[in-house]
């Protein structure tokens, strides 16, 4: 069913090479007044990186969205696990994350800036409020769903409960919660984002909001692409390894 | 099954109640939080007054409007994709990380470009959820028991005939899955991006109250808005369920 690495990097391609011809054909209609062409946009975004003090904004940006996801990570695994092995918590509290999953987590900022104040702190929360529930869910679902057969042969060897999740749980469990982190990588840095664009002082989603009041129009689309580019090829390159654990399992 | 129920809502109310313990001791100070029953307090106030009523009206409406749009544009994508093999690979890398990719980036494009309206809520809040019901749907037309087409066919059904009473019906539950996405995405793409920068709505409304230190209004509206979208998801995820237990069942 599935092309191969060789054909889906070549229609990836091909998607690139036609949303900029899209983008071009409309740019051509509307003209200078609605939106820059790609090749302006290309030459303002090389201005923009170069240009003093971006490397501030970009740097604060990525040091809370890294803080976040190992935050994220930690505790969603540590929760995932615990939720995985106890039946009755898991079964109490799973659906309260996918609950979770779908509210509009916006709305809670302004609590954790009244909480956190007006900084990284409240930036950094409100990237673990988004990544921290894909990676419960999936690491819940991926301990039950380990084979009964591995845990029994894990019964009869008499390993600890260390043991077991280290032998055999993590391999069993890997390419699931591997597909947990993923999601939880991409919501993060959405959840950082959103906050910066929400209530921040520094950051790309800063730089995104302060160019609307100046209509700006060059640097919020360099800004857009950039961070569309970054996830894009973040999350298609772990796409591909998640998809190679899989077929490995 | 029951049980479970009632720890979980023994483990929601045991949270409120240490919220409220900790209020009413100030530990929490009334700076940061007002005590949970002073919250559904105001609630009641703020609704009964009615003075919310006009942003509720705007972003339900808003909210409702996008929903369709994308439920019926994310169909008719799906079935004129569907036997498109080439079109459809090509896409593929798209829709994979299509929910990685910030779609509130685009919010303040869309604001300059269309201006600060209504239309650029409901742009956001239609990408959001339009690819849900593509993927989902696609999903759906591709377990489609051939013999039930072929059934179709030997019956001598027309086009427009195979696709209401075949198609769709064998497709529901993955479009019921895919409708169940965008509720919740469309509802999100709304209050979200009324939140970050509008002129009207409940998200801007929670927004203005957060600016101008009114906690007797913010927390009450985002509880407001906590209940409505677990209520609206639980409806859904109802439908879902029915749908699948049906199907399971024939």
């Amino acid at each position: 069913m599935r092309a191969s690495p060789l054909r889906s990097a070549l229609n990836g391609a091909m998607l690139v090479v036609a949303l900029i011809v899209i983008w071009q054909l409309v740019y051509w209609s509307v003209g200078d007044s609605g939106l820059s062409s790609p090749l302006e946009t290309a030459r303002y975004t090389v201005a923009l990186v170069t240009r003093e003090g971006f490397g501030e904004h970009l740097y604060d940006t990525m040091r809370a969205f890294f803080i976040a996801f190992v935050i994220s990570v930690t505790f969603g695994l540590s929760l995932g696990f615990w939720l995985g092995f106890d039946r009755l918590s898991g079964d109490v509290f799973e659906p309260m994350f996918a609950t979770l999953y779908a509210i509009p987590k916006l709305t809670l900022y302004p609590i954790l800036l009244l909480a956190l104040g007006l900084g990284a702190p409240a930036k950094v929360g409100f990237g673990v409020l988004h990544g921290l529930i894909p990676i419960v869910l999936f690491t819940v679902g991926a301990v039950r769903n380990t084979r009964p057969i591995l845990l029994k042969t894990g019964r009869v060897l008499k390993l600890s409960r260390w043991q077991t999740v280290r032998w055999i749980l993590c391999p069993s469990a890997i390419p699931e919660i591997f597909t947990g982190l993923r999601v939880g990588f991409s919501l993060t840095l959405i959840g950082t984002l959103l906050a910066e664009m929400f209530a921040s002082q520094r950051g790309l989603g800063y730089l995104l909001m302060t160019a609307i009041g100046l209509h700006n129009l060059p640097q919020i689309m360099s800004v857009t692409v950039l961070i569309v580019a970054f996830a894009a090829s973040v999350s298609t390159l772990l796409l591909w390894m998640d998809r190679r654990l899989h077929e490995r399992g | 099954m029951t049980l479970l129920r009632l720890y979980r809502w023994a483990v929601v109310g045991a949270a409120i109640a240490l919220l409220e313990v900790l209020c009413l001791k100030r530990v929490i100070d009334p700076i940061t939080m007002q005590a949970p029953h002073l919250i559904v307090r105001d609630l009641y106030r703020l609704l009964a007054s009615g003075r919310m009523n006009g942003a509720i009206v705007k972003t339900l409406a808003n909210t409702v409007l996008s929903l369709v749009l994308a439920v019926g544009v994310g169909l008719i994508v799906a079935a004129l994709l569907h036997r498109r093999r080439t079109l459809r690979d090509t896409l593929d890398p798209l829709f994979a990380t299509y929910y990685a990719v910030p779609v509130f980036a685009f919010y303040p494009f869309f604001i300059v470009v269309f201006g600060l309206g209504d239309l650029p809520q409901i742009l956001i809040a239609f990408m959001l959820s339009v690819v849900a019901v593509i993927v989902n749907t696609l999903n759906g037309l591709d377990r489609i028991p051939p013999v039930l087409l072929k059934t179709a066919r030997i019956m001598g059904l027309g086009a427009a005939e195979t696709a209401l009473r075949v198609t769709l019906p064998a497709a529901g539950p993955h479009i019921v899955t895919g409708v169940k996405l965008a509720v919740a995405y469309a509802f999100i793409g709304i209050i979200g991006s009324e939140f970050i920068l509008s002129r009207g709505g409940i998200g801007y409304e929670i927004s203005f109250a957060y600016n101008n230190f009114e906690n007797a209004v913010m927390y009450p509206l985002i509880v407001l808005i906590l209940i409505a979208s677990v209520v609206l998801n639980s409806l859904v995820n109802g439908w879902e369920r029915t749908m699948l237990e049906r199907r399971g069942r024939r």
